[in-house]
């Protein structure tokens, strides 16, 4: 199925990825091909077959509810490239 | 310089012939001559590594320490490391000092290896040619204008232009398993959970498994008894007891089945390949091993599986990247909105950003049925198919790669080529089973590699097979020249 420009705009907003005007026709061609690579298995017959949940079928462990992580804020943001009283700062959010 | 393996360096350091700091300064040596070339490592710990390299001599001296102790290794850079720089191959993280080490680094360093780096790949881990990294593609040891395959591209080269003894990968659809064939060395993949992920950046988390490179079978078994067993920071890490695999090196393949799935020897192989792949098998029926056809129907349907399930599972991992927290942050943004946008457009690179779409568009409404739904339907079929065959047969054998090393550039313009060249891997990732891929000939004076596969939890079989068939033949013994010599 060959993707449109609008196709690709839209999935990049929801991708929260900018894409530039001079960018666009070369997503839409390659991912219009990738998109045809897995179309291919539309026509794979999987009627009353169960979706996987985990290759090896396992459940999810439970643990008991006890605090087990300490405080690292101080060392965690030291990644991060604006911070300001123990926060992260980002743009005006509300005005 | 010859390569040397990890049972062989261990049982110098015992003897006394060799000490850890010596190693190790020649480890660091290899590196700053052979990695302008290859390319082969983003990171070197000099440093840390010859302060390692001490400690490790001063409990080796007091008859201290195991079969790793004093050992150089190189982690992939998609692991994270206390202190270092853990990048996994993107700018997105090129300023990344990581505040934590990975389980798996933590489990090495307890075993006392001696880490000189930190080795390149594909961005995030999301190639098959080492080209799609930030710090641009590693050169293949045996051609420099080849490719090392991906996307452990860097410790594969590295394993093989004896920079190291071994080094860690991940195998999210053949990351071990295809470099090690195109570059001749010992790649193993364990089962997904036999080996936790924690701390180890996520691709695809159903997918996402951690393995080695090594000269031989027998040094990853080393390896692997010291980075499996459980870790409950891995919510789908395996609880169950980790063998000795060493233990089983040697057992007799007299009456073991070994089945070569008829798909895997279609069209798509290279004859040449195949007829390396063919002659390899036949060395364990020469063990008193039985060789026979399988089939596993389903395997056609595992590329476009793959590439529905690790995109949408990538689409999901790699939100977390947002310019806020960690990472790269762009200048400029008006708001939150243009701030992530903008971030991830600048720090991401073009696969990166195709797999993201990819995934988001297959997750999207009014699609979710019709392509994440079906794939986890295909991926039972395929599961199923694998389960089958392993109620008749012991092992699987076939090829890990289409052809040998393809040229940097070759592919690298068709996402859908390059995809493709991960035909004999993927399948292994979806069912959730161990591999390895073991050197098995040349074709053109490319290593061509032999792919071993078990049932979950098999690693010691798995491990056994590859084992006695180094011990049949040298193809693993064969080291690519260093380009110097190789002039003329």
């Amino acid at each position: 199925m060959a993707l449109t420009i609008s196709d690709v705009e839209s999935i990049a907003h929801l991708a929260r990825l900018e894409v530039s005007d001079d960018e666009i026709a070369d997503y839409v061609e390659k991912l219009s091909r990738i998109i045809d690579l897995v179309d291919a298995l539309g026509k794979l017959d999987t009627t009353d077959v169960v979706p996987m949940a985990h290759p090896l079928d396992m459940s999810q462990r439970l643990r008991a509810d006890e605090v087990t992580e300490t405080d690292h804020r101080d060392a965690y943001q030291q990644n991060s490239a604006t911070v300001g009283q123990g926060f992260y700062r980002v743009p005006k959010v509300l005005d | 310089m010859e390569r040397q393996s990890i049972v062989e360096i261990a049982a110098a350091l015992r003897a006394g012939s060799v000490t850890s700091r010596a190693l190790t300064e020649a480890s660091l040596a290899r590196i700053s001559r052979q990695n302008p070339a290859l390319n082969a490592f983003i990171t070197v710990t000099a440093d840390a590594a010859l302060a390692a390299a001490d400690a490790a001599d001063r409990r080796l001296a007091a008859g201290e320490g195991g079969p790793l102790t004093g050992v150089p290794l190189a982690h992939k850079d998609i692991f994270c490391t206390q202190g270092v720089l853990t990048t996994c191959g993107s700018k997105m993280l090129s300023n990344f000092v990581s505040p934590y080490d990975a389980h798996v680094v933590e489990q090495l360093a307890a075993a006392g290896v001696v880490v000189v780096g930190k080795t390149n790949m594909d961005e995030f881990a999301m190639g098959s040619s080492n080209e799609t990294s930030y710090y641009g593609p590693v050169a293949n040891p045996w051609d420099h204008e080849r490719s090392p395959g991906g996307s452990s591209g860097g410790s594969a080269a590295a394993v093989a232009a004896g920079l190291v003894p071994a080094a860690t990968g991940t195998d999210t659809g053949g990351s071990i398993r295809q470099p090690a064939a195109l570059t001749g060395v010992t790649g193993f993949k364990p089962t997904y959970g036999r080996v936790s992920r924690y701390g180890m950046i996520a691709f695809a988390s159903s997918l996402d498994q951690a393995g080695v490179f090594t000269l031989t079978a027998e040094d990853a078994a080393l390896l692997m008894n010291a980075m499996a067993g459980f870790d409950p920071r891995d919510s789908t890490c395996a609880d169950r007891p980790v063998p000795d695999y060493t233990a089983n090196l040697g057992a007799s393949l007299a009456g073991k089945r070994v089945g070569m799935p008829k798909e895997f020897f279609d069209a798509g192989l290279d004859p040449a390949s195949a007829e390396c792949i063919r002659t390899a098998i036949a060395v364990f029926e020469s063990l008193g091993a039985t060789i026979e056809e399988i089939s596993l129907p389903h395997i056609d349907a595992s590329v476009p599986t793959y590439y529905i399930v690790a995109p949408a599972e990538c689409s999901s991992n790699l939100s977390r990247f947002d310019g806020v927290r960690f990472g790269h942050r762009a200048e400029g943004a008006h708001d939150l909105e243009s701030l992530y946008k903008l971030s991830r457009k600048e720090g991401f690179g073009a696969e990166v950003k195709r797999r993201i779409m990819t995934g988001t568009y297959v997750l999207s409404a009014g699609y979710y049925d019709a392509y994440y739904l079906q794939a986890q339907k295909a991926r039972q079929l395929i599961a199923g198919d694998f389960q089958k065959c392993f109620e008749s047969v012991d092992l699987i054998a076939g090829p890990t790669t289409p052809t040998a090393a393809f040229r940097i550039g070759e592919k690298i313009d068709d996402p859908v080529q390059m995809y493709l060249n991960d035909i004999y891997t993927i399948g292994v990732n979806l069912a959730g089973l161990p591999g390895v891929s073991v050197p098995c000939g040349f074709v053109e004076g490319l290593p061509v590699g032999l792919q071993l596969i078990g049932p979950a939890f098999g690693e010691s079989a798995v491990l056994n097979f590859a084992h006695q068939y180094q011990q049949q033949t040298d193809w693993h013994r064969q080291a690519p020249g260093v380009p110097s010599n190789r002039e003329g």
